[in-house]
């Protein structure tokens, strides 16, 4: 039994530990399907980052926005995306979020304020940074999280849509995920100079923070959502993080770019949900055991779902050209006129 | 000697080959160098020729393509990658508003020697940014030559003769077929462009196919022979420019003609080559002209969905047999 919390927000830190641990469970069940050839095409695992999601996302309300990337699974889930209907997405079946026509790159929550994981590099800053212009306009308080990597940064509309944030006064946070490579490549390769100097160019306010400590980033992110909400944004954070698995699942003999030792440095001293599942046993807030009944409990739910998914059903034929347009159940009538 | 080898040995090839002959080409693009490109056809390129010449950039398509204009402009003569062709919107201001007119512009004083190696089509499992066949939005634009090969032989002849050519160039590889093997001869092959390969000949109906379907409209008509229906496959090799003359005489020929591009059905590769047919072969023609290409919908990434949406084999064969028995 855990001893009496000695923190108030003991539920917050629990469902932050849990969130972790759920994104870790998704993505060693998507690794498993790929290896065992179950799932269609590639995925990017985000194993190793998951403080930085939900750090953020813990500090953010269901109506906040995000915008996510190909390596996108923990943004999803860290917005409150559930295993069944993720998985089934990664199948490419009927009950997916996107009824199996977006796939791993292109989950998107609309729920859940999820507009979407992004296929092109850098590809969804400006639709964040649109978000956050609607909210101003509507009256909204919402704020919107412009998830990226480190190699987005060289995406000159980076530059263009945070001139017009920092001009507009914009509530959006730009979350920068330095996972120490893009592709094959080291950051200190693809990025000159100082990468939130880049931010501040602009005027924007931009920090600095290790993404594996997720009360760190959390509480970062509190701050910065409040005062975005009150007009102060936008703001600009570096996230320092690592990401364990190859670019994708299939970069498997990686050691000509990325030792192993520095994989296993990471793994052993840095990881996220150990180093807080220590911490939430030191402050007695739970017990070790209580976290490894937690993680037995999330490793049953993700088994399941995945069983789930695997039978879950395909999209029917038809569907292929619906969502072509809104307000056109199918496209291809509607194209040769025939809409009426 | 020829001998097997891959589409993507055929592109190492040809970089090792033209890079050794000529000291003004370069290679830039994202995972060039060490990593030898994501599908790995540049391998051991940086080794022999160096980071100055085979050049590793961050991702910012729309910047390096930018330097490459500028670099062709000046005496160099650019290979730039781009990892999928979908990223082509990325660099459509460079390659459209500044490569593609450069030269008619300055009344023919400034060239841009520049090649993009990209890539097209479908069935890969990517989802929709990464699985699209764009090759008619650059066709559309003119300065601009575009390539589209089927095999790895063609792949060597044509990329070869891109790299020499002084315009810029985009070549489409079809990135299913990076793994396929062809009779590729060693060393040197040249070919020219707006030279139409006729892989088979025929009499009742002529099949046009580019890139990927080319494979799909010779195994159509290996299925229409069973049905003793004698089909000619035309690959056009390269649409801009593109071979007319070899396309209308089969069709003065066939009196049928069907046109196979990956590329969306509409306003695309197989409206502007079934027009000019119905535009210098109307008077042979015993049926009207079909087209068949990707359907116009974003490629979804479902499996069960995405195979719906691109020609096959079958499909090419069924619409053959009904034009034959004049049921269209
Ligand atoms: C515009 C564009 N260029 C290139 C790619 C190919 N690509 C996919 S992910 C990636 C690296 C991204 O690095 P980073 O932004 O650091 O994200 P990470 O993968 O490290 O999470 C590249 C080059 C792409 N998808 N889109
Ligand atoms: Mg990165």
């Amino acid at each position: 039994m855990a001893k009496k919390p000695a923190q108030t927000n003991a539920d917050d830190y629990l469902r932050m530990y849990r969130q972790m641990a759920k994104i870790r469970a998704f993505e060693d069940n998507a690794n498993r399907l790929y290896l065992e050839a179950k799932m269609p095409g590639l995925t990017h695992m985000y194993s190793g980052e998951e403080a930085v999601a939900v750090g953020i996302c813990e500090a953010l309300g269901s109506t906040d926005k995000i915008t996510s990337t190909h390596r996108g699974h923990g943004h999803c889930m860290a917005k409150g995306a559930d295993f069944k209907q993720m998985f089934c997405e990664l199948l490419g079946k009927a009950e997916g979020y996107c009824r199996g026509k977006g796939g791993s790159m292109h989950i998107a929550d609309q729920d859940n304020g999820n507009l979407g994981a992004n296929a092109i590099v850098g590809g969804s800053m400006g639709i964040a940074t649109g978000a956050a212009l609607s909210a101003k306009l509507r009256g909204s308080k919402d704020v919107t999280v412009c998830f990226f990597g480190d190699g987005a940064t060289a995406q000159g509309l980076m530059y263009e849509v945070m001139n017009m944030a920092a001009l507009w006064k914009l509530p959006v946070i730009y979350a920068c995920e330095n996972n120490g490579y893009s592709e094959y490549t080291r950051t200190d390769e693809i990025a000159a100079g100082s990468i939130t100097a880049r931010a501040e160019a602009f005027g924007i306010e931009a920090h600095k923070v290790d993404g594996q400590d997720v009360l760190a980033v959390n509480k970062l992110t509190t701050d910065l959502v409040a005062r975005a909400r009150k007009g102060e944004g936008p703001f600009f954070i570096e996230l320092e993080t690592y990401r364990y698995h190859g670019h994708h699942v299939g970069d498997i003999n990686r050691e000509y770019y990325r030792t192993k030792k520095e994989e296993a440095d990471w793994k052993k001293n840095r990881d996220p949900i150990t180093n807080f599942g220590k911490w939430l046993t030191k402050e007695g807030i739970a017990s070790a055991d209580d976290l490894a009944a937690m993680d037995a409990e999330i490793k049953d739910e993700a088994k399941a779902a995945v069983d789930y998914a695997l039978a879950a059903d395909y999209p029917p034929e038809e569907e292929v050209d619906a969502h072509v347009f809104s307000g056109v159940a199918h496209a291809r009538p509607y194209l040769s006129g025939d809409a009426a | 000697m020829s001998r097997q080898i891959t589409l993507s040995k055929a592109i190492n090839e040809v970089m090792f080959e033209e890079m050794r002959r000529d000291p003004s080409v370069i290679l830039i693009g994202e995972d060039v160098a060490e990593a030898g490109h994501p599908f790995k056809f540049f391998a051991g390129l940086v080794e022999e020729f160096g980071t100055d010449r085979v050049i590793d950039t961050p991702i910012a398509e729309p910047g390096y393509m930018g330097i490459a204009v500028g670099a062709a402009m000046t005496g160099t003569r650019p290979v730039v990658d781009l990892m999928f062709g979908d990223f082509l919107y990325l660099v459509m201001d460079q390659l459209c508003n500044q490569a593609a007119k450069a030269h008619y512009m300055s009344g023919g004083k400034l060239t841009v020697p520049l090649v993009v190696n990209t890539n097209l089509g479908a069935t890969r499992r990517s989802a929709a940014q990464h699985s699209q066949s764009i090759h008619a939005l650059v066709a559309h634009i003119p300065g601009v030559k575009v390539v589209l090969p089927s095999n790895a032989h063609d792949a060597k002849g044509l990329m070869k003769t891109a790299i020499r050519d002084d315009n810029p160039v985009v070549i489409f590889n079809d990135k299913m077929m990076y793994n396929d093997k062809a009779e590729v001869p060693d060393g040197e092959l040249l070919i020219p462009f707006g030279v139409a390969n006729v892989l088979r000949e025929g009499t009742d109906i002529t099949l046009v196919g580019t890139s990927s379907m080319v494979g799909v409209c010779a195994t159509a008509a290996e299925m229409l022979e069973d049905d003793g229906i004698s089909a000619e496959v035309i690959d056009p090799r390269t649409i801009v420019p593109l071979d007319e003359a070899t396309i209308v005489n089969s069709v003065k020929k066939t009196g049928r003609a069907i046109v196979v591009d990956e590329g969306h059905q509409s306003f695309g590769v197989t409206a502007e080559i079934a027009s000019r047919i119905a535009d210098k072969a109307f008077y042979y023609l015993d049926a009207p002209v079909q087209r068949m290409g990707a359907m116009d919908v974003p490629i979804p990434f479902s499996p069960a969905l995405e195979d719906l949406t691109v020609p096959t084999p079958e499909g090419v064969a069924d619409r053959a047999r009904a034009l034959v028995r004049g049921e269209i």
